[in-house]
């Protein structure tokens, strides 16, 4: 504990933080969706900003700031990409709330708090702020989800996602309270220090932890956890998918692998080996229950559970001291590589369906002809698909030679057997998508129109994925020097 | 002179391409054609010089820059005489693939000018790059335009098509991406330094049984490109279905990485491992051989007939490159060029008569060399250098190949002789039903104009010159297939008939 806690490392969460209750004021005193959107921005960008050029104490060590938070470069990285994910799907609803909601003011709001529960959960090193963190997130999502309120997909989604997610937080509190009876410790260093000494022998650790896990398991979505993630990723309005699929997935994967790695869980009995088979699991289901999808936002979010599946692998790699750094490198990439490629591709469904009235069309002959009718918006998508199945030049595929490299080092053959046989699965479904945007346009064709402000997120994403695909060098060193 | 060149100068060629249809439809064929020639001139300019000036190490020209050194990638570009042969052939076919899109593509001129180009840039990469993950990014990546030309501008059943295409290199490839990197974990186990350049990665001391899967890994990608038997079904829908200028492309340029492939990396990173397989890629190969053969023979379809040709001509590089010895590896990148140019003329063929005839199916064809002679005689031309008749080159690779080949094993020799005589057989059935026979008399058709027999004279005077003339060409191969051949224990049965 210290005792003089430095708060300008946590900058982001305060920036947030005082930014909502801003924003909030500013609703009570003026209704306005475009006023609300433009402050949202600004305390999202402001945020971004603070994570960016306020510093960790020390390149490479972290430093507590109160018990609950560890401020140091893994929590700055995902700090800044919440930030900026946010930003875009702010943007990205622009165009589609209208047509959602009579009143847009609390949609921003609650996408702001959702960001900052996010960005607590990247920074928490402590089980409250871990539940706190993913309650803040999830509450807001519920909001988000049954946002437009007339009609019946968005309700269904969101009531699904209400009552597994409180089951998941069940889960997790009862994982926790396990955890301190056996170690009398909440803090995840501590936990790992506790264990030596455990009072209740190591079976009611692992299955503790098992149980967290399992929690944790539920909001990323991974098989056999994964049933309500197809309904409420149709359900959701498209910018709430991207969110949904990228920041409240990275979100609590951050928190697994700090969770994982600080408390030095490996060793219990069974941990691993949960991990392993959950990985195997959702990389086979996502990708073979993908094949079967016509309307592209439940392929991709079967293609989301693969993914989660894939970068799983990672803790069974890390099991092993001597490729643990490697493990952990390749979980960060992994996920910042997945965010964009997630967001352009859902993004790509919210500016297709300007004011939408909650019901996207999101069938897959919807995007034919998509190369002609647009090709900047075709050139985002392919990139995007691209980048999911792991070709070379875009950040999927540094990300999947991450995985290789990791799941090669730590000689796990059953491992990379999955991840093959699921990437050789997944490029089917993902050229069908490519295969229909270059054919001729359908006779009922989607109308839209993009001013330069959406043009200049859709290029900015498509630089991103290839940015990150062709010059990574930067980013791994800066992400090698976290572990 | 900077080997990035090449690859770059295509890439921008494909930008500048689909920019400038904005301008004017007619603009991006003459940009592509513009390109193509500037790389030729750039190539040929610098090899040459190279060739006159020979540096002291394997390759003419040779750059490295660091490009992930996180792992040990870098921008690793080499050539040696073999990637100079190849680029030319590259380079070459890609102007008559130009040639053969000029008037056959009716819309999005630009953005097919792009893919071509573009599929180009890919194949000059896998030529060139010497670092294994540089490798693999090219490899993968001239996928994209490739089945973007399949699935846009193909014909009747392309989607099919083009998804069988890219899901089996795909598949493949992604199998040789684990070899690669674990090959480099164990490169950095024994040596200390993680690297995936080729030069660090040669004459590794690996455990045969690790050394013997990994060679399995590069070995199936390869075999799936080039193709070998059993996994060719790809090919006769990819070539089917693809535009006259992608099926020029796939069956002139793209099956040629599988082989180059297999002489550059397979063989050379695990030549033990190799020699053990030899005798199951040697009947595979035969196998090849025969069996296209016998489906070309059965086909109606003309573009089908070809493509069924070409497993059965691939078959030979299979049997030359596990040979292991010079003759029958001379043999093999002769069938490399040789192969690339007829075919390509034979595809040439095939798309301008379904421009004219609105058909593939050779039923509904017949004396069609009454009604346009000088396209009966251009067929006639390559259907025999096809078939193998001596003075063209075609001969000259398979007969190098089987003289090479008997030394070590006479009766899959044997074996593959016979597959030679079905190959008159299906390519003599093609004349006979396309261009012989009584002509319909409703047909109205144009012979070639002044475009199409000037790349099917070049075409001709290529094939005339390697049959003839051919100890340029083997001089230029002549250092890569020694050090290959050199790998191994010389087969004291060649000594008899080496030269």
């Amino acid at each position: 504990m210290t005792p003089s806690a430095d708060f300008s490392l946590i900058m982001p969460v305060i920036v947030l933080g005082v930014g909502a209750t801003a924003v909030m004021l500013q609703v009570a005193a003026r209704r306005s969706p475009e006023l609300t959107r433009f402050s949202t921005l600004l305390v999202l960008i402001a945020a971004l900003a603070s994570s960016v050029w306020i510093g960790s104490p020390e390149p490479g060590i972290g430093q507590a700031v109160t018990p609950l938070l560890q401020a140091d470069d893994m929590a700055r990285l995902f700090a800044a990409l919440f930030c900026a994910s946010a930003a875009l799907c702010v943007m990205l609803s622009r165009d589609y709330l209208p047509g959602l909601s009579d009143q847009g003011d609390e949609y921003y709001l609650l996408l702001l708090l959702a960001t900052l529960g996010a960005v607590v959960l990247a920074y928490a090193s402590h089980v409250a702020s871990l539940l706190l963190g993913l309650e803040l997130m999830s509450v807001a999502l519920y909001a988000l989800i049954a946002y437009p309120s007339r009609v019946a997909p968005a309700a269904e989604a969101a009531t699904k996602y209400l009552v597994l997610s409180g089951g998941a937080s069940a889960t997790l509190l009862f994982g926790f309270a396990l955890l301190y009876a056996a170690t009398g410790s909440l803090a995840f260093p501590e936990i790992g220090a506790g264990l030596q000494s455990a009072t209740l022998g190591s079976a009611v650790t692992a299955i503790a932890t098992v149980l967290v896990i399992t929690g944790v398991c539920f909001k990323l979505s991974a098989a056999p956890f994964h049933l309500w993630t197809p309904d409420v990723y149709e359900g959701s309005p498209a910018p709430v998918t991207a969110f949904l699929a990228t920041v409240a997935k990275a979100a609590p994967f951050v928190a697994l692998i700090r969770f994982l790695f600080d408390a030095q869980l490996f060793d219990l009995p069974g941990v691993v080996e949960v991990l392993g088979v959950l990985a195997v699991l959702s990389m086979l289901v996502g990708n073979l229950l993908a094949l079967l999808q016509r309307n592209v936002k439940r392929m991709l979010a079967y293609s989301s559970i693969a993914h989660i599946g894939y970068a799983l692998i990672i803790f069974t790699v890390a099991a092993d001291p001597v490729n643990r750094a490697l493990a952990g490198e390749a979980a960060v990439f992994y996920l910042v590589a997945y965010v964009p490629t997630t967001i352009a591709a859902f993004g790509l469904l919210a500016l297709v369906n300007p004011g939408g009235e909650g019901q996207d069309h999101a069938e897959v002959q919807d995007l034919s002809g998509l190369f002609w009718r647009d090709p900047m918006l075709a050139i985002l998508m392919l990139v995007a698909l691209l980048s999911l199945a792991g070709i070379p030049l875009t950040a999927g595929f540094i990300g999947k030679f991450y995985l290789f490299a990791a799941a090669v080092s730590g000689s796990h053959w059953v491992l990379l057997a999955a991840l093959v046989l699921g990437s050789a699965i997944g490029i089917y479904y993902y050229l069908r998508v490519i295969f229909q945007m270059s054919q001729k346009p359908a006779e009922h064709e989607l109308t839209w129109t993009m001013d330069g402000g959406m043009r200049a997120v859709a290029l900015l994403l498509t630089v991103a994925i290839l940015g990150l695909g062709i010059v990574p060098q930067a980013l791994m060193e800066y992400i090698r020097g976290m572990f | 002179m900077s080997l990035s060149l090449l690859i770059f100068l295509p890439l921008l060629g494909g930008v500048a391409a689909w920019l400038a249809e904005r301008v004017n439809p007619d603009l991006p064929r003459w940009i592509s054609l513009l390109t193509c020639l500037l790389v030729l001139l750039v190539l040929t300019s610098s090899g040459l010089s190279a060739l006159a000036d020979p540096a002291s190490s394997q390759w003419l020209l040779y750059s490295q820059t660091d490009w992930i050194p996180r792992f040990g990638i870098s921008f690793e570009l080499a050539l040696d005489g073999f990637s100079l042969l190849l680029l030319v052939l590259t380079f070459v076919l890609g102007l008559i693939a130009v040639a053969a899109s000029w008037s056959e593509v009716e819309e999005r001129h630009g953005f097919f000018q792009a893919n071509l180009l573009w599929t180009l840039a890919g194949v000059a990469g896998v030529f060139l790059a010497m670092d294994l993950i540089l490798f693999f990014l090219f490899w993968e990546v001239m996928l994209v335009p490739m089945y973007l030309l399949i699935a846009i501008w193909g014909h009747e059943n392309r989607g099919y098509a083009a998804m069988k295409f890219f899901i089996f290199t795909q598949v493949s490839g992604l199998l040789m991406l684990l070899a690669i990197v674990v090959l480099a974990w164990q490169g950095a186990a024994l040596t200390g330094k993680l690297s995936f350049s080729y030069g660090d990665l040669l004459g590794l001391d690996l455990p045969p049984e690790l050394a013997f899967w990994l060679m399995l890994g590069f070995f199936l990608a390869f075999t799936v490109k080039l193709p070998g038997f059993p996994f060719h079904t790809w090919l006769p829908d990819a070539h089917t279905q693809a535009p006259t200028a992608g099926s020029v492309l796939l069956a002139g340029i793209l099956l040629k990485t599988g082989a180059y492939g297999l002489l550059r990396f397979t063989v050379p990173l695990f030549p033990e491992a190799s020699q053990t397989l030899a005798p199951v890629a040697m009947l595979l190969g035969v196998a090849g051989i025969i069996y296209g053969a016998l489906l070309a023979f059965a086909q109606t379809d003309f573009k089908r007939l070809v493509a069924y040709s070409s497993v059965s001509h691939m078959g030979f590089i299979l049997l030359g490159v596990y040979a292991f010895n010079e003759l029958a590896l001379q043999g093999a990148v002769m069938q490399m060029v040789t192969h690339g140019v007829s075919t390509a003329a034979l595809f040439m063929m095939a798309g301008a008569l379904q421009h004219r005839l609105h058909t593939r199916d050779m039923r509904k064809m017949g004396g069609l060399w009454q009604q346009a002679p000088r396209m009966g005689a251009c067929a006639m031309f390559f259907v025999l250098a096809s078939l193998g008749l001596p003075g063209l080159g075609n001969f000259v690779a398979e007969f190098l190949v089987l003289l090479g080949l008997f030394a070590v094993a006479p009766w899959m020799t044997a074996a593959a002789a016979v597959g030679m005589v079905t190959a008159a057989i299906y390519a003599l059935w093609l004349m006979q039903s396309a261009f012989q026979g009584q002509p319909d008399d409703d047909r109205q058709m144009a012979d070639f104009g002044v475009r199409e027999m000037t790349t099917m004279a070049v075409m001709m005077v290529a094939l005339l010159w390697m049959g003839l003339y051919p100890q340029p060409i083997l001089d230029l191969a002549a250092p890569a297939v020694q050090s290959v051949s050199n790998l191994l224990p010389a087969n004291t049965l060649v000594a008899g008939v080496a030269p």
